[in-house]
């Protein structure tokens, strides 16, 4: 999940009865499915939670550009280039489309960047990550996006229209990405020793992460209640995590690899995998700002915004040059 | 200077003898800009033949408050609608 353990505000959902008629006409809207838009009225704190929701998905899309981009010069054939090159620029596109829903909020995209690069936002703790090897990167489309569509898929329905409306563009988009990842390892697997090798050291380092994504066990977590009553999270983390695991381990046995986790087995009674605890010590380090890239990232992202200003400068200047020019020329003319 | 660049509503004709729709936003400096970026973010994978950009701030929309008054009239008035009226079969198709 792109974002992860995003606070409400609440200290417990309230019943129907409890609300004031404005917040009670709005929860039965959204009881009923129906969406709610930009100008309407909405409660403060389901604002608030969804610019935090949708900020942090945004940030994830763009950080996520970087351990990818890493690769895109290094790639080991020009159809692999293009393909990651093609990918890397959805990504930029995944991002704009976020930051833009969160905008209808009242946040704007400056501050959300400012958030960002102040660490008061968060991004998602698997970009932070090093990509060692040219199989990181079939593995992140793999597995990466792999549970980030089982997370987003939901979201299509949720009941913020204009996330709701991105979620679906990016969507179609992430299907691409899983698959380019599965075919370069497939690939890979099909080579030398060496090259199958390298694919399994891509799953042992990239899968308990993977995991991680989800955020951890959520079943008693109020602001994961307060956002499934709003209808901004549709499932548990546990229920995705579970999903996932039980759509990647057959695939993983048809790429010929082994899954590192030795609780991992087949449980026919419940219908799914069983499988071990992600170490969430380690979740909560790289979250805090401590895993192996954290500093990396984000000194990459706040380099970006500064070299940049200039040219955001120029075009500004430009812009308003040509319309003096324009509106100079149309008094002359009258 | 920091001043944060307007925001532009991006709209696609998806394919020809369609209308334009609205697909999204996107900040730019200028309209030139704007129509640039709208075709390198919303028509990727062949999704348009047409851009049109419209600076988000020059848009005039009516408040969601005002739903009942404005369009609940209209709710009345079946006459309106084709099917309210009894073409006899005989008469065939009108």
């Amino acid at each position: 999940m792109y974002a992860q353990m995003v606070k409400t505000d609440a200290a417990r959902v309230r019943s129907l009865d409890e609300m004031e008629p404005h917040e009670r006409a709005f929860q039965e809207r959204v009881d009923a499915g129906q969406k709610i838009e930009p100008k309407e009225w909405m409660p403060e704190g389901y604002r608030k939670t969804l610019v935090r929701q949708i900020s942090q998905h945004a940030h994830s899309e763009i950080v996520g550009q970087l351990p990818e981009g890493n690769w895109i010069s290094r790639a080991p054939t020009l159809e692999r280039k293009a393909i990651l090159l093609a990918k890397v620029q959805d990504e930029a596109g995944h991002g704009l489309y976020l930051y833009c829903a969160a905008e209808t909020l009242g946040i704007s995209r400056d501050q959300m960047y400012e958030q960002l690069h102040s660490g008061k936002a968060k991004y998602s703790s698997i970009f932070n990550y090093p990509t060692l090897t040219w199989a990181d990167i079939g593995a992140i489309g793999w597995l990466v996006d792999g549970a980030a569509i089982m997370n987003q898929v939901p979201l299509q329905r949720c009941s913020y229209g204009p996330y709701a409306r991105a979620m679906v563009r990016i969507c179609k988009e992430e299907s691409f990405h899983q698959r380019q990842g599965f075919d370069a390892l497939a690939r890979m697997v099909k080579g030398t020793p060496a090259q199958k090798a390298m694919v399994q050291d891509a799953l042992n380092r990239w899968w308990w992460p993977s995991l991680m994504m989800f955020g951890p066990s959520d079943d008693a977590s109020v602001h994961s209640a307060q956002s499934m009553a709003w209808k901004i999270k549709q499932n548990s983390n546990d229920e995705l995590r579970q999903k996932f695991v039980d759509q990647t381990v057959p695939q993983a046995k048809y790429l010929g690899l082994t899954v590192p986790d030795p609780d991992l087995k087949w449980n026919e009674e419940k219908g799914g995998h069983d499988f071990g605890e992600p170490d969430w010590e380690e979740f909560f380090n790289v979250i805090a700002g401590n895993g192996p890239c954290n500093a990396e990232r984000l000194d990459a992202r706040k380099k970006a915004w500064s070299d940049g200003a200039w040219f955001r400068d120029g075009l500004t200047a430009h812009a308003e040059k040509a319309a003096d020019r324009r509106a100079a020329a149309k008094i002359a003319a009258e | 200077m920091s001043s944060e660049w307007p925001l532009w509503e991006v709209f696609i004709r998806g394919q020809h003898g369609l209308n334009h729709r609205h697909v999204g936003s996107l900040h730019a400096p200028d309209a030139e800009m704007a129509v640039n970026n709208a075709r390198d973010v919303y028509t990727r994978r062949n999704e348009g033949v047409s851009i049109w950009v419209v600076r988000s701030s020059e848009i005039t929309a009516s408040a969601p408050s005002e739903k009942g008054p404005l369009f609940d009239p209209s709710n009345s008035k079946v006459y309106r609608h084709p099917t309210f009226f009894d073409i006899p079969d005989e008469v065939g198709h009108m």
